[in-house]
């Protein structure tokens, strides 16, 4: 127990919040990269996965996808990175690595939502007069949201992991406390940076939690 | 005074017979170290996970904890689980192999918990009534039946754990997690290409034979299809 006072003075103690290398620098850093790689994702992998969905073409990559995402150790990916010409782009690799991650989920979710509108309204629809990009936003995206969002929920998650973990390949953020916490071999530091992490997550995933039960009922996951 | 070498190894070139011809004893160490690792998280994870997915079954109230649990464990990023055990189990491989253990108990338990939900209640009623009691129930009627559920959580935890390891290179025990480290340190680009594909060779490797196994025990699903 003395290791989680020892940590808490840590975090309490005010110089370790300011200045390039403190927590609220840190806190912004890691809230930035979650935010604008989330947006990112969102713009590349769900355009792609709603039109897919709408065709019910390219189901098996769209579903193998997520696979191949959790097979790829994220570490090796942020090296590799890091030794190819992005890695001169300072954060470069973070950004490149946290999209690569955020997209499977998101585009697995979203086209599986898609295909599981029941086929009946969408001949339905089809038979009411509507066009094809009419039945895709009216119809069929309406009813695949929860699936959508949810996949959004998994990719948020994600992106606050492997924006930890960019921290050991040298990128900003939350982990950056961890890791020099071990390189200066504080035990206290370690402990008071993965309190934050674990906290940054949890706040991440409440936010989403929150924003389902105050959603309107067809939004909702059946969860 | 003899001339460098003019290798792949001097070039520092991603891909280079040279470094997997000299340095196989350091790559086979690394290859069983990040096997052992996962194969013995992943044991205790379903060691752990089966009594509770078949108590949470049980007893209805203990499902929303259970569940509740495992999802912020899940949802801690894996540098954090690992530092967050530092005070507990200091520099060494059970770090890394407790971390790992938690990580995979909430894909099993999720897992095992959504197989078991799905044994029809006709079923179940039907060995009541052919006088079967609770335990021979559970091992000989609703495990089976949940068996191609949990083992598509054994999958997911499993290939999760491989990529996983190699966070463990934060503390020195990483398996090929190490030698990624180690390569990122002194930009030694065969050495991270190497030992990132070998990791992801041994994930779909483990996944395939997974996928044997669950084949092998649960014939019964296959007839079904055809």
């Amino acid at each position: 127990m003395n290791t989680l006072t020892d940590a808490w003075d840590w975090l309490a103690d005010s110089a370790h919040w300011a200045g390039e290398e403190g927590i609220g620098h840190r806190l912004l850093e890691h809230l930035v990269l979650t935010v604008v790689c989330l947006a990112v994702s969102c713009l590349i992998a769900l355009p792609v996965a709603l039109v897919l969905g709408h065709l019910g073409k390219g189901g098996a990559l769209a579903v193998n996808i997520s696979n191949i995402g959790r097979a790829v150790p994220t570490f090796a990916v942020l090296v590799l990175l890091l030794l190819t010409p992005v890695g001169r782009w300072g954060e470069g690799p973070t950004v490149v690595a946290l999209v690569l991650f955020a997209v499977p989920p998101l585009l697995t979710n979203a086209y599986v939502g898609m295909r599981e509108v029941d086929r009946d309204i969408v001949r339905a629809a089809r038979g009411m007069g509507m066009t094809g990009p009419q039945v895709l936003v009216r119809v069929e995206l309406p009813l695949a949201l929860p699936m959508v969002l949810n996949g959004v929920r998994i990719a948020a998650v994600q992106l606050v992991a492997t924006a930890t973990i960019a921290a050991l390949a040298g990128g900003g953020g939350l982990g950056r406390i961890i890791t020099a916490g071990f390189n200066l071999a504080s035990t206290p530091q370690v402990v008071a940076g993965a309190v934050l992490v674990a906290g940054f997550a949890l706040v991440v995933e409440a936010v989403f939690e929150v924003a389902e039960r105050l959603a309107p009922r067809w939004a909702r996951g059946t969860r | 005074m003899t001339a460098p070498p003019d290798d792949c190894l001097a070039r520092n070139e991603w891909i280079c017979g040279e470094y997997l011809s000299t340095r196989r004893h350091i790559l086979l160490d690394a290859v069983l170290q990040h096997l052992q690792l996962t194969a013995v998280s992943v044991l205790i994870g379903l060691a752990l996970a089966l009594p509770l997915a078949v108590l949470a079954r049980r007893w209805g109230w203990a499902a929303a904890p259970v569940l509740a649990g495992t999802t912020i464990l899940y949802t801690i990023p894996s540098l954090a689980m690992f530092s967050l055990l530092l005070p507990v189990y200091g520099l060494s491989a059970g770090l890394v192999v407790a971390g790992l253990v938690l990580y995979s108990l909430t894909l099993l338990v999720r897992n095992i918990l959504a197989g078991l939900r799905a044994v029809p209640e006709e079923t179940r009623q039907a060995a009541r009534g052919m006088g079967y009691g609770p335990i021979r129930l559970l091992l000989a009627v609703e495990l089976p039946l949940a068996l191609p559920a949990a083992m598509a959580g054994l999958r997911i935890a499993m290939v999760s754990a491989i990529s996983l390891v190699t966070v463990g290179a934060i503390v020195g025990h990483g398996g090929l997690g190490n030698l990624i480290y180690a390569g990122m340190n002194t930009y030694f680009k065969a050495q991270v290409l190497t030992a990132s594909v070998l990791c992801v060779v041994i994930a779909i490797a483990a996944d395939l034979l997974l996928l044997a196994v669950q084949r092998l025990l649960t014939p019964w699903t296959r007839a079904a299809r055809a």
